[in-house]
C-alpha cells in the first residue's frame, strides 16, 4: 500500500510471478512496514484478535460438520458432538469459550484506543471500521448462542428479538419479518445458523479494510506523538511479529485455562437444558459481554426509549472522534481526562453488574433502607444502572467535549525518539 | 394508548422479574466433595459402577438418559470400561446389560411396532413411550432426562446429592398438596403455603418422593448402601454421565499449560534477543 | 541509548538457537491444535459403533437369502442348498474350470469351515456397484441387472464385466444361529 519495503524478487519465478500478482511483494511490505518503536503491550490485541477470529471461524467450520440446525435435533446434535466426535469436546469448548475471549480482547483493543487518543484524525476511518466489526461480533455471537437450543439459546433470542416490536409501526412487521414467524421457532433457528456462518466472513472482509485503513496514517503509539523519521520505527518483521506472537502465547494460557478446567464457569447452567417455549427459566440473562447494554435497555421504563438509549450508547461510540476536542492524543498526557476515563472503565464494569442482576433486587440485601423513588426502590439495581447509564451518555456528550476544550495537559515530546534520548541526558520528559 | 399498554408491559415485566427472584429461597447445598473434583480430579471406577446400579434400579422406572448410549459404559473412564475391549461394543458386561433391555423397533418383514433386544449401539431404553405419558405416570410433572443433569443445575453435584438426601418432614403449618414432597434444597416460594408462625421456610415442593432409603439398592461389591452412599454414587455416576471427558480434558490442559509456559519463556527469550539495544 | 533502525539489518545473530526453537515451539503449538481440527472428521463412536452387527441367521429359510444393512451396504446372507453346495465345489475340482474363474477362489476359503451351508458376502457388484438379484443368472447365484455380471452360488464371478468375486466381509459365527459381521 505505501511501498515501504525494498522487495526485489530474486528468482525468476518470483519476477514471472511479481510481474502478474505482487503478493509477495505484499507480502513484503505488510512485514517491512514501519511501526512505531515505543509500542508497548496494549499493542499486541489487533495481533491477539485476529488469531481470535481466526479460532473462532476454523473451529466453527468444523463444528458446523456435525451441528444440525433443527429444533427436535440441535440439543442432541451438540451433545453427540460432546460425546462421540473424536476431539469434539474440545471443539465446543474452544469455540465457545472462543467467543467470550475473543470479546475480552475486543474490550482490551477499544479501551487502549480511547485511552491513547488512537480515534482521533486522521484515524477516524480506522475507528468506525472498528466499530462496525465490533457490532458485527455482537450480532454473530447472538446468533451463535441460539443454536445450542438451550433455555437461554431460545429465551434470550426471544427477548432480544422482542426488542423490534417496540419501534413504532413497522416494528411488528419486521420482527415477523426477521422470525420468519409469529414466535422463536425451527424457522428462525435455520435462518439464524445460516447467518452465523456468513457474518465473521463479513467480520474478516472488515477486519482487512481496517488494517488498510491502518496503514495509511500508520499506528499511533503511547506518545500520541506522530512518526517523525525513520529514527522512530523499526520494521514490523521480526519486531512486532515476535512480540505479537509472545503476547498471543500468554492470552492462550489464559484461553487454555477456560477451556481446560473451567468451561462452565462462562456460560449459564440453564443452557443445559433443552429450549421449551412454555416455561421461562428465573432470569433471562445474556452471556457477560452483552450485559452492560442490557442494563442500558433495562434501565429505561419506556419499551422504546430502553431501545433507542441502547442503541445511542453504541451510535456514541461511533460519533467518539468528533466528541473529542482536546488538541493532544494521548491521556497520558491529560491527567484529568485520565481520571473520567477511569471511572468510565468502572461504570462499565458496573453496567456488566447491573445486567447480570434481577432489576428490583436490593443493591443493599436485608436492609430496610431506601425509599420509593419512581417505580422502584432507589437500594435497588435498576437505580444503580440508571447513575451508571446517565454517567455514560455524560461521559461521551458532556465530559468529552468540556474537558478536552478546557483541560490543562502535560507537555507533550517532540517526538518517539526524545524521550529516549532524554532518558541518556539530564532531563526526564513528564510520564 | 399503545405508549401506556408498552408502559404498563414493561413494569410488569420487570415486578414480575422482580418478584420470582425476591421469594425464591432454598438452602445452600451441602458441602460434599467428590473424586473428580478440581484440575487433578478422576472418577473411581467403583463408585461409577455402584451408580450406575442405583440409576438402573432406583432412577431408570421414571427418569430417562436420551443422550448416553449403551456402549458409553464400556468407554475408557466409564464404569465397565475393560482394556481388553477397546471397541466398547464387544464389551461383554455392555453387551449383558443392553441384553436386558427390550427397545421399540419397527419388524422389517410386516411393518409392525415391536420390541426388539438392545444392543450396545442403541440409547438407553426411555421408561416412558413420551412426554405425555410420562407426566400422567407423575402426577403431571415431567421427570427430567438426566443425560446432563449435573450441568444443568446451578451447583452442579453438590445440589443433585442435597435434594436426594435432604427430604425433611414439612414443618408444621406448612400445607404440601398431595403428589409433592418438602424438600428444603429445592428452589421454590412458600408463601402461599406458608400458615404457620415465624419465617417462610427456604426450600420448595418437589414432584419426586424420596427415593433413597437405606438398602434399597444393594451392592455388588459389598459397601453399605445406606441413603448418603447411596446418593454419594449415582451423583458421581451422573456427574461422569454428564461430562464423560472431564478427566481426559484435564489431563490434557495440564499438558497443554505446561507446553504453553514453556514457549511462552522461549518466545520472551526471543522477543528480548531482537529487540536488545532498540531503545523504546 | 538510542538506536536506529539499521541495527535489525543483516546481523548474522538474527539466526540465533532462540528464534529457531520459537519458531518451532509455536510450529508444534499449530500442529498441536490442527490435529484434533482433522481427527474430529473421522467417524464418531456412535457410527462406530454399529461397524459390527450381530444376525440371527434361525430366520433365514434353506434355498434362501436375507440382505441386511451393515456399515451401509447390503449384506447377502444365503442359506445355500446341498445342490448348490456341490454346484460350487465341483468348480473347485475340475482344473478345466477353475483354471477359467476370472477370481480364482475356492468355494472352501468363501465359507466358514464346517458351516458351508452359509454364505454371506457384501452385495455390491464388483463392477460399478449395483446389488445383484439373488438365484437370477445361468449358475444360479446373482445377476447383476445394471450390466449382467453373472455370479455362481459361491458369488463368483463367472461372465460379464466385474473383475472380482463378491467380497466375503469379516465375520464369525458366536453361535450356531448368530452371527457377527464386521
Amino acid at each position: 500500500m505505501s511501498g515501504h519495503s525494498t522487495y526485489e524478487p530474486k528468482t525468476a519465478f518470483t519476477r514471472w510471478l511479481d510481474a502478474r500478482l505482487p503478493i509477495l511483494r505484499f507480502q513484503a511490505e505488510l512485514m517491512d512496514y514501519p511501526t512505531p518503536k515505543n509500542l508497548n503491550y496494549w499493542w499486541t490485541f489487533g495481533g491477539i484478535l485476529a488469531m481470535c477470529l481466526g479460532i473462532q471461524i476454523v473451529t466453527g467450520i468444523v463444528l458446523a460438520m456435525h451441528y444440525t440446525p433443527e429444533t427436535s435435533l440441535a440439543f442432541n446434535s451438540v451433545e453427540h458432538l460432546m460425546r462421540n466426535v473424536p476431539y469434539g469436546w474440545f471443539l465446543r469448548y474452544f469455540h465457545a469459550v472462543g467467543a467470550s475471549m475473543f470479546f475480552l480482547a475486543v474490550y482490551i483493543h477499544i479501551v487502549r484506543g480511547i485511552y491513547y487518543g488512537s480515534y482521533k484524525a486522521p484515524r477516524e476511518m480506522i475507528w468506525l471500521l472498528g466499530m462496525v466489526i465490533y457490532l458485527l461480533m455482537m450480532a454473530t455471537a447472538f446468533l451463535g448462542y441460539t443454536l445450542p437450543w438451550g433455555q437461554m439459546s431460545f429465551w434470550g433470542a426471544t427477548v432480544i428479538t422482542n426488542i423490534f416490536t417496540a419501534i413504532p409501526i413497522v416494528g411488528n412487521p419486521i420482527h415477523t419479518w426477521l422470525l420468519g414467524g409469529p414466535a422463536v421457532d425451527n424457522y428462525t433457528l435455520n435462518r439464524f445458523f445460516s447467518l452465523h456462518y456468513l457474518l465473521p466472513f463479513v467480520i474478516a472482509a472488515v477486519v482487512g479494510l481496517h488494517i488498510w485503513a491502518l496503514h495509511v496514517p500508520g499506528n499511533n503509539n503511547p506518545l500520541g506523538v506522530n512518526v517523525k523519521s525513520s529514527r522512530d520505527t523499526v520494521p514490523f518483521h521480526p519486531y512486532y511479529t515476535v512480540k505479537d506472537g509472545f503476547a498471543i502465547i500468554v492470552y492462550l494460557l489464559l484461553f487454555a485455562v477456560f477451556v481446560f478446567f473451567l468451561p462452565h464457569s462462562l456460560g449459564r447452567a440453564d443452557n443445559y437444558i433443552p429450549a421449551n417455549p412454555l416455561q421461562t427459566p428465573p432470569e433471562i440473562v445474556p452471556e457477560w459481554y452483552l450485559l452492560p447494554f442490557y442494563a442500558m435497555l433495562r434501565a429505561v421504563p419506556d419499551k422504546l426509549l430502553g431501545v433507542v438509549t441502547m442503541f445511542g450508547s453504541l451510535v456514541l461510540l461511533f460519533l467518539l472522534p468528533w466528541l473529542d476536542t482536546s488538541k493532544v492524543r494521548s491521556m497520558r498526557y491529560r491527567p484529568t481526562m485520565r481520571w473520567f476515563f477511569v471511572i468510565f472503565i468502572v461504570v462499565c464494569l458496573g453496567l456488566a453488574l447491573c445486567g447480570a442482576n434481577p432489576p428490583d433486587k436490593p443493591l443493599i440485601p436485608n436492609a430496610n433502607i431506601g425509599f420509593n423513588l419512581g417505580d422502584n426502590n432507589i437500594n435497588s439495581y435498576v437505580w444503580l444502572s440508571r447513575v451508571l447509564t446517565a454517567y455514560y451518555f455524560a461521559f461521551f456528550l458532556i465530559i468529552m467535549p468540556f474537558t478536552g476544550w478546557r483541560e490543562k495537559t502535560l507537555p507533550v515530546p517532540d517526538s518517539i525518539s526524545t524521550p529516549v534520548l532524554a532518558d541518556a541526558g539530564a532531563v526526564a520528559p513528564a510520564e | 394508548m399503545l405508549r401506556k399498554a408498552l408502559v404498563l408491559a414493561a413494569t410488569l415485566g420487570l415486578s414480575l422479574a422482580g418478584a420470582a427472584h425476591a421469594a425464591t429461597t432454598s438452602e445452600e447445598p451441602k458441602d460434599v466433595h467428590w473424586s473428580f473434583e478440581g484440575p487433578f480430579g478422576t472418577f473411581d471406577t467403583e463408585q461409577l459402577q455402584r451408580g450406575y446400579k442405583v440409576y438402573h434400579d432406583v432412577c431408570s422406572s421414571c427418569h430417562s438418559m436420551d443422550l448416553l448410549h449403551y456402549f458409553d459404559l464400556g468407554t475408557p473412564g466409564g464404569p465397565f470400561y475393560d482394556s481388553k475391549y477397546p471397541k466398547p461394543s464387544d464389551n461383554p458386561r455392555v453387551k449383558a446389560i443392553a441384553a436386558d433391555f427390550k427397545v421399540p423397533d419397527v419388524d422389517s418383514d410386516t411393518g409392525d411396532a415391536i420390541q426388539r433386544t438392545a444392543t450396545p449401539a442403541d440409547t438407553f431404553k426411555d421408561p416412558f413411550a413420551n412426554e405425555s405419558a410420562a407426566r400422567a405416570s407423575n402426577g403431571g410433572a415431567l421427570p427430567p432426562d438426566l443425560s446432563v443433569i449435573t450441568l444443568a443445575r446451578e451447583g452442579g453435584p453438590q445440589y443433585i446429592y442435597s435434594i436426594l438426601t435432604g427430604y425433611e418432614a414439612a414443618p408444621a403449618g406448612l400445607t404440601v398438596p398431595a403428589g409433592k414432597s418438602y424438600n428444603p434444597y429445592f428452589p421454590g416460594d412458600l408463601t402461599a403455603q406458608w400458615h404457620g408462625a415465624g419465617p417462610v421456610p427456604k426450600g420448595g415442593l418437589i414432584g419426586m418422593p424420596f427415593q433413597l432409603t437405606p438398602n434399597r439398592v444393594s451392592f455388588d461389591d459389598g459397601v453399605k448402601s445406606g441413603t448418603n452412599q447411596e446418593a454419594y454414587d449415582v451423583v458421581a455416576y451422573l456427574a461422569w454421565a454428564s461430562d464423560p471427558h472431564q478427566v481426559e480434558r484435564k489431563q490434557i490442559g495440564f499438558s497443554v499449560i505446561i507446553y504453553l509456559l514453556l514457549l511462552a519463556g522461549i518466545t520472551y527469550a526471543s522477543y528480548r534477543r531482537i529487540w536488545r539495544g532498540i531503545g523504546h | 541509548m538510542a538506536d536506529t533502525a539499521a541495527t535489525h539489518a543483516e546481523d548474522p545473530s538474527r539466526r540465533d538457537f532462540i528464534h529457531v526453537a520459537a519458531a518451532a515451539g509455536a510450529a508444534g503449538a499449530v500442529a498441536a491444535i490442527a490435529w484434533p481440527m482433522i481427527d474430529q472428521m473421522e467417524p464418531s463412536s456412535d457410527v462406530l459403533a454399529l461397524s459390527s452387527i450381530e444376525y440371527d441367521i434361525s430366520k433365514v429359510v434353506l434355498g434362501q437369502e436375507v440382505t441386511v444393512k451393515w456399515q451401509g451396504k447390503p449384506v447377502f446372507v444365503r442359506h445355500r442348498t446341498q445342490k448348490e453346495i456341490d454346484e460350487a465345489t465341483a468348480v473347485d475340482h475340475d482344473p478345466a474350470q477353475f483354471n477359467g474363474l476370472r477370481d480364482k477362489q475356492t468355494d472352501a476359503s468363501r465359507v466358514k469351515p464346517g458351516k458351508a451351508e452359509w454364505l454371506i458376502l457384501v452385495g455390491i457388484c464388483t463392477h460399478l456397484g449395483c446389488v445383484p438379484t439373488f438365484g437370477q443368472g445361468d449358475y444360479g447365484g446373482w445377476l447383476c441387472p445394471c450390466h449382467g455380471s453373472q455370479y455362481d452360488t459361491s458369488g463368483r464371478i463367472r461372465k460379464g464385466p466385474a473383475p472380482l468375486n463378491l467380497a466375503v466381509p469379516d465375520y464369525s459365527f458366536l453361535s450356531d444361529t448368530k452371527v457377527k459381521i464386521g
